[in-house]
């Protein structure tokens, strides 16, 4: 135990993988902000809509109109300051909470790598990513250092790892192990793919991708540890996520990962990296190779520090086991499915009309879901039922402002799962104004009428 | 570690031993696997364009030529005869446009043609302060209401309570504005026609039928969910569901179609419905032939869900909603006669009972993405 503790906490070890990760992480994050905002998309998803879906317990988290351009300015920026490594703590805090906040914003746009996002940054707030090749580093010296605790490094390798396994856990089911499901459905709607294309309408391609994703996604942490399977790993990453991203709209992710991955790699890599990086921008390197070592001393800061850590990981394993503890078929309740690395996973789509019944006059009618959201908004709520329950909340203080009083408010919503028919979704019967949410299981879900069975 | 590697094996293994089974070499004691799906897009756009889009335009235009000649005989001798004839052929194109109201995409969408042809409740006093006025823009999009299906119901059926007093108006002291008027309205419907129609034979149909890839700009994508959408909100909620209420509290009997002919509104909402059927069938037009279609894409998906397939499914509730459709009087007796308006509500039902079947099923077994989401998945 000592030993394991010595080698893989304690033991000093070369900061340069680290810096490469805090550089290529702002670069990306900045590449990223750019681009969310080029498209459009912060008009578009932040400030048109006018009702937006809260995280349970975040429901003061709301965009902030034309101002909400800052909080992306703001994030942008401290993305240019942590690749700078200038102001490091400060930018990094800064980056996650700005992030965070986007992200807490609007549940329709929840995407596992944005939260994957929101944890990184979280543990960067305590990682010394500045200690080497940073400009904290060149102004103030003290601060400099060559090498680092090796947790610093292996939190990350660690935090990825847990995205990687828990993403493949979760394929581990009858529905995409023995019934190609969704990607049965997915890929043949690619098949104007270059050179892929041809092949994917073949049932055996679809099952081949099926299990070579879900052998993926649990071996490839392992294969990058080891030092002889790493360089075919690496060949394995980029393959991967090159393919996912030429089939499915997945945005910065599959660069992200790719660029992440290279923290497996031997300190000697990453200092060939910034010695090229050095050279193009005439910044000498060896200032920073100043055989510093960086010693946690043993206080209140520092064993707070890896207590919040320590607690920290123990959440992210123990966060995907929580559907446990509900009732009913997971893809179908989606009671615990956020948050859980549960990736492509599953090909669900619902249709939601709402009845806003006046429960003195008995009168009713039917809400057209396009007068309150967005298409896309409409999309990610007909399926989801904690959406469900709070736009038929946000519809009932609706009408009522509008003058109706005592208002019940039904829905008759279908969803279908993973290419079965679409059957009865929320309890027809429910007046969903009467129901709270909480984390206790939603008793008007309608349950699941097939079985999955595994993880 | 090792239990990892064993548990990669066993399921290695696993696959290795089902994908033999399944994928297995095809002897003939063996009932073949299913076809693989290999359903080309092409053949259907081609389908579509050509044997139900293009002849159903043409058919239209040529409803609209008529429309044109019944009027120049009642605008030369305003008598009943010429009226009903006129009326006559009225209600034969309203019926006619119902068979291409669907296809709102490409040339019909730049022009906005359905906007332009069928808004309804038409404005009555509107169109009669423009008769007495004489001047009007049938250009601005403000006088959709004023123009149109709708506007010619009023003229020809609005006007007065018997044919002798509507003929009376069109020969009295307004007699020249409202013949101008109402040859406005008409010059104006078929222009836009003639136009949507020239396009698609002038190159549209070629680059509608050339873009046959699957991304949310592709013509199947985009024409399913201009389909999906005529469906939802002006088959089902505007030929009945606004009407009949369901989603304002109370029923509306003055936005029925053809409100002023009072006794046709059924009639086109049934000419629609089958025309959406008939398409969806791939069922050419004015035939009995049909082609590739959406439903024989379902087929090659082969989705098999609950012992049926999802076509026959459709199929079976396309049937029984016009079936009790059918059964029911004009819309605005429906609405007028009973309160509230049970059986209407009850076939309304049955209409929206479609809507989960294409919107979900349909579209989740093709994979088609539902109104262009332009955002990351993961």
């Amino acid at each position: 135990m000592k030993g394991f503790f010595g080698k893989h906490i304690s033991a000093p070890i070369e900061a340069a993988p680290l810096a490469v990760f805090r550089i290529l992480f702002g670069v990306m994050m900045l590449l990223g902000i750019v681009r969310f905002w080029s498209y459009g998309w912060i008009e578009k998803l932040y400030i048109q809509p006018k009702f937006f879906f809260s995280y349970y317990g975040f429901e003061w988290v709301k965009p902030l109109g034309v101002y909400t351009y800052l909080i992306f300015i703001i994030c942008g920026l401290s993305a240019i300051f942590v690749a700078l490594g200038y102001k490091y703590r400060m930018a990094i805090i800064v980056f996650f909470l700005s992030f965070t906040y986007i992200e807490l914003m609007d549940k329709t746009t929840y995407l596992n790598h944005y939260y994957f996002i929101s944890l990184l940054s979280f543990l960067m707030i305590f990682l010394p990513a500045n200690a080497y090749f940073s400009l904290d580093a060149k102004l103030n010296p003290k601060k400099a250092f060559q090498k680092i605790p090796a947790w610093t490094v292996n939190g990350i390798k660690l935090m990825l790892g847990i995205v990687y396994f828990y993403a493949g856990l979760a394929k581990l089911n009858s529905d995409w192990l023995f019934e190609a499901m969704p990607l049965k459905i997915w890929l043949p709607s690619k098949f104007d793919t270059p050179l892929l294309g041809q092949f994917l309408h073949e049932e055996w391609v679809q099952y081949a991708f099926s299990w070579f994703g879900a052998g993926y996604d649990l071996a490839i942490p392992f294969l990058l540890l080891y030092k002889k399977t790493r360089p075919f790993a690496f060949l394995m990453v980029v393959v991967f996520h090159v393919t996912t991203r030429v089939l499915f709209p997945i945005g910065m992710f599959p660069y992200v990962m790719i660029v992440s991955t290279l923290i497996f790699f031997d300190s000697s890599f990453h200092h060939k990296l910034l010695s090229y990086v050095s050279g193009l921008f005439r910044i000498p390197k060896n200032r920073f190779d100043n055989g510093q070592v960086l010693v946690l001393t043993s206080n209140v800061k520092t064993n707070s520090k890896l207590v919040v850590i320590a607690v920290f990981f123990a959440v992210q394993l123990l966060m995907p086991w929580r559907y446990l503890a509900y009732p009913g078929e997971l893809f179908w309740t989606e009671e615990g499915y956020r948050f859980s690395w549960r990736v492509m996973l599953m090909e669900k789509s619902g249709y939601a009309q709402f009845k806003v019944v006046s429960k003195d006059s008995g009168r009713w009618f039917y809400v057209d879901n396009s007068d309150f959201l967005t298409p896309f908004q409409e999309k990610q709520m007909s399926f989801q039922p904690d959406f469900i329950l709070e736009y038929a909340h946000y519809l009932k203080r609706h009408f009522e402002k509008d003058g109706h009083k005592n208002v019940q408010i039904f829905v008759d919503c279908r969803v279908a799962l993973n290419g079965r028919l679409s059957t009865t979704y929320i309890d027809p019967k429910v007046d969903l104004a009467q129901e709270r949410e909480s984390f206790e299981h939603k008793s008007w879900i309608i349950p699941f009428t097939d079985e999955i069975k595994g993880i | 570690m090792r239990r990892f590697f064993a548990l990669f094996t066993v399921a290695t293994m696993i696959w290795a031993c089902s994908s033999d089974s399944s994928g297995g070499g095809s002897s003939d004691d063996v009932d073949p696997e299913p076809e693989s799906v290999s359903f080309e897009r092409g053949p259907m756009l081609a389908n579509w364009a050509d044997n139900i889009i293009k002849p159903s335009y043409e058919a239209f235009s040529s409803e609209m030529s008529d429309l044109q000649t019944a009027f120049d005989t009642f605008k030369a001798d305003a008598t009943e005869t010429n009226l009903v004839a006129f009326r006559d052929s009225w209600l034969s194109a309203y019926k006619m446009w119902q068979r291409v109201s669907m296809f709102e995409i490409g040339p019909a969408e730049t022009v906005g043609l359905r906007l332009n042809m069928n808004i309804y409740p038409t404005d009555g006093p509107k169109i009669d302060g423009f008769v007495t006025s004489g001047t009007y823009d049938l250009g601005l999009a403000s006088n959709r209401n004023a123009k149109g299906f709708p506007a010619l119901d009023y003229l020809i059926n609005g006007l007065g309570d018997t044919d002798t007093d509507i003929v009376a108006k069109y020969n009295g002291a307004e007699k020249e504005n409202l013949i101008a008027y109402t040859e406005a309205i008409i010059a104006d419907m078929s222009s836009l026609t003639s136009g949507v129609l020239a396009e698609w034979n002038s190159g549209y149909r070629d680059t509608f039928v050339a873009n046959d890839g699957a991304s949310a700009t592709a013509s199947v994508d985009r024409f399913i969910n201009d389909y999906i959408f005529y469906f939802e909100k002006y088959l089902r909620a505007g030929k009945m569901g606004i009407p009949l209420g369901a989603f304002s509290e109370s029923v509306l009997p003055q936005n029925v179609e053809a409100y002023y002919k009072a006794d046709v509104s059924n009639e086109l909402f049934i000419e629609g419905f089958e025309a959406v059927h008939d398409f969806f069938n791939g069922v050419h037009y004015g035939k009995t032939t049909s082609g590739e279609s959406l439903a024989s894409y379902l087929d090659a998906l082969n989705e098999v869900k609950d012992g049926e397939d999802l076509t026959k499914l459709i199929n079976e509730q396309f049937d029984l909603a016009k079936t009790k459709v059918e059964a029911l009087a004009p819309f605005r007796q429906e609405l007028e006669d009973n309160v509230p308006p049970k059986n209407m509500l009850l076939a309304y039902d049955e209409v929206q009972r479609i809507v989960p079947l294409f919107k979900v099923d349909m579209v989740s077994a093709m994979s088609v993405s539902i109104d262009f989401v332009d955002a990351d998945g993961d």
